[in-house]
């Protein structure tokens, strides 16, 4: 599978998933290096799963429950304080609907 | 040194003042520490003090540590290793600073760290490489390097650290300190930047198993506030501070897993610390962990889809860095991340996109769960035959700068012997058992989940018999 994979590796479509802008000139180095990952990836294929059920926290512990009351103060003041762009307490973005 | 703070030998004050004018002395020369934080320090000195002439002190009380950058602190920069978080002041404290700073304990400064923790090298920093004290041509280790690198050279006593997939325990071998990775869920996560939530675990940095064991009695804890948090009650833990690392009743059987030693290049040192444990009547077994080969491919697709996941929050318009101009929201996002983020960050950012996305998330992810369950078994099913299970920490001793820079998956396979412990959640302990070449070689022991008393009292009797903790990078080894 995996000549098969990294052949439908594709850089353009891949950064828009992630929202990174990677520029033109490096998409075949940047293609070149995920293959590389890919190729070492690819090696846990031969391992055989059939029935076993995957581990999604290493203890298998179950996720803890509270209720649903407020438990935080209001920070948004401290919290916007690390903004790089508020007005009247709300988060400056750049205009979406005109 | 909480011995001379104790019998008034001097004051917390005095004793930080010592490490601030040391650290701001001879950091240049390993770049361990992204900020020094003389002034914040200070001010908890000068309240360890009081503290201490209340009558309540803790063991920790006024003693000088330094925090890796990861952990949030409130009133000082957390960066994170990155360009992104370069001017980032957290608003709340971490709950494991928290819990320290209860203990009375003084932060010196925030050490560095590859960026967003990825990485086993500390190269991947936006503020630049640390060098490792034994020598200033090689690497740390990572991705706590400046942690590391500050406690090997005598700059704290104590650090804190991270461990994702070896973070804590690669750079200890390099630096031929002790580190401890705790069970997962032992420390909160609360504060700490996420980098793969389900594999990330604080831990403790030192010269010695008992500071180690002392540490983390005052790291751990449940907290309500981590959902993975783990609610118990050990006794041992909350005896450290007054009884130390409990004794060991009984000698133990220790599992040397063959896997671990098959292409061994400095065997021998392996050898002779197990010949100085077998003094005190611990016996060996050869077990085996039979999916070790597929560990590192299942840490790379786990913590990379986690990754990208988690680092999704940085948008440029929370907090972290915006770019210039931007000309929509998609570019404001792009363009912000883009320049933000370093070429590993991104690299892991697109791997975990890949291998999530559509098509590809039962072939990766979820077989990546699979195996991961598999590699827990190996390890629950050794531990049937086995107390505690050795193994060296890391395939070579520290590497040069920029050997493995330009190959991201050498410098992947680094992390070997640590990533199926943290597959599996299971406590380990990296501590010095030798030298090559004037390099500290690291052994790591593994033991049960919420079993670090049988590490600390195996590591503590160890350094008992054996002084290679006790070397200082400039003697001869």
């Amino acid at each position: 599978m995996t000549d098969q994979n990294n052949a439908e590796i594709n850089i353009t479509h891949l950064a828009r998933l992630g929202r990174l802008a990677i520029p033109k000139l490096s998409h075949a180095s940047t293609e070149q290096e995920l293959e590389n990952i890919i190729a070492m990836i690819d090696a846990m294929q031969s391992v055989n799963t059939d029935g076993v059920e995957p581990l999604s926290h290493p203890l298998d512990s179950e996720q803890l429950l509270r209720a649903d009351v407020v438990s935080e103060p209001d920070s948004r003041t401290a919290f916007q304080s690390n903004a790089p762009k508020t007005e009247d307490g709300y988060y400056l973005v750049p205009r979406v609907v005109d | 040194m909480s011995a001379g703070l104790e019998a008034g030998e001097y004051t917390s004050v005095e004793l930080t003042n010592a490490h601030l004018d040391d650290i701001e002395l001879r950091n240049s020369a390993s770049n361990s520490f992204i900020t020094i934080a003389r002034e914040h320090a200070l001010k908890q000195a000068k309240a360890a003090d009081a503290q201490r002439a209340n009558g309540n002190p803790t063991p920790l009380t006024g003693i000088p540590i330094a925090h890796k950058d990861i952990f949030c602190t409130e009133g000082l920069l957390t960066t994170c290793g990155s360009k992104m978080l370069s001017n980032f002041h957290a608003p709340y404290n971490s709950t494991m600073v928290e819990r320290l700073n209860a203990a009375g304990i003084v932060t010196v400064g925030k050490t560095n760290m590859d960026e967003f923790a990825m990485g086993s090298s500390n190269e991947n920093s936006f503020f630049g490489p640390v060098t490792n004290p034994w020598d200033r041509s090689r690497v740390p280790g990572g991705s706590s390097g400046g942690s590391a690198s500050a406690v090997a050279d005598g700059l704290v006593a104590c650090a804190t650290g991270t461990d994702t997939g070896g973070s804590i325990r690669q750079p200890a071998a390099f630096c031929g300190i002790t580190g401890l990775k705790p069970t997962y869920g032992r420390i909160s996560r609360y504060g700490m930047i996420a980098f793969a939530s389900s594999l990330d675990q604080a831990g403790p940095m030192t010269r010695t198993a008992e500071d180690a064991a002392l540490m983390l009695s005052y790291m751990s804890g449940f907290d309500p506030r981590d959902s993975t948090s783990a609610n118990r009650q050990d006794d041992w833990l909350t005896a450290i501070a007054h009884n130390g690392i409990p004794k060991l009743d009984r000698p133990l059987s220790i599992g040397l897993p063959k896997e671990y030693f098959a292409d061994l290049a400095n065997a021998e040192i392996i050898e002779a610390a197990q010949a100085e444990l077998a003094k005190n009547g611990h016996t060996f077994k050869e077990v085996s962990l039979p999916h070790t080969q597929a560990a590192i491919p299942t840490y790379y697709v786990l913590a990379s889809a986690e990754a990208s996941t988690n680092l999704s929050r940085y948008d440029g318009v929370r907090y972290g860095h915006r770019c210039n101009n931007p000309t929509s929201l998609q570019d404001l996002y792009e363009r912000s991340r883009s320049e933000g983020f370093g070429e590993e960050v991104k690299r892991r950012i697109l791997t975990g996109t890949y291998t999530l996305s559509v098509g590809y998330f039962d072939a990766y992810y979820i077989k990546a769960q699979k195996i991961r369950r598999l590699i827990s078994n190996d390890f629950n099913k050794a531990f049937e035959e086995v107390d505690l299970l050795m193994t060296p920490t890391s395939p070579t001793p520290a590497f040069r700068l920029n050997e493995h820079a330009q190959d991201p998956v050498a410098m992947y396979q680094q992390d070997l012997y640590t990533v199926p412990t943290s597959l599996a959640g299971l406590p380990a302990l990296s501590m010095p058992c030798g030298f090559v070449n004037g390099l500290p070689i690291g052994m790591q022991l593994i033991g049960p989940a919420f079993r670090e008393d049988t590490i600390l009292s195996v590591a503590a009797q160890f350094q008992q018999i054996t002084d290679w903790h006790k070397r200082h990078p400039g003697e001869t080894a």
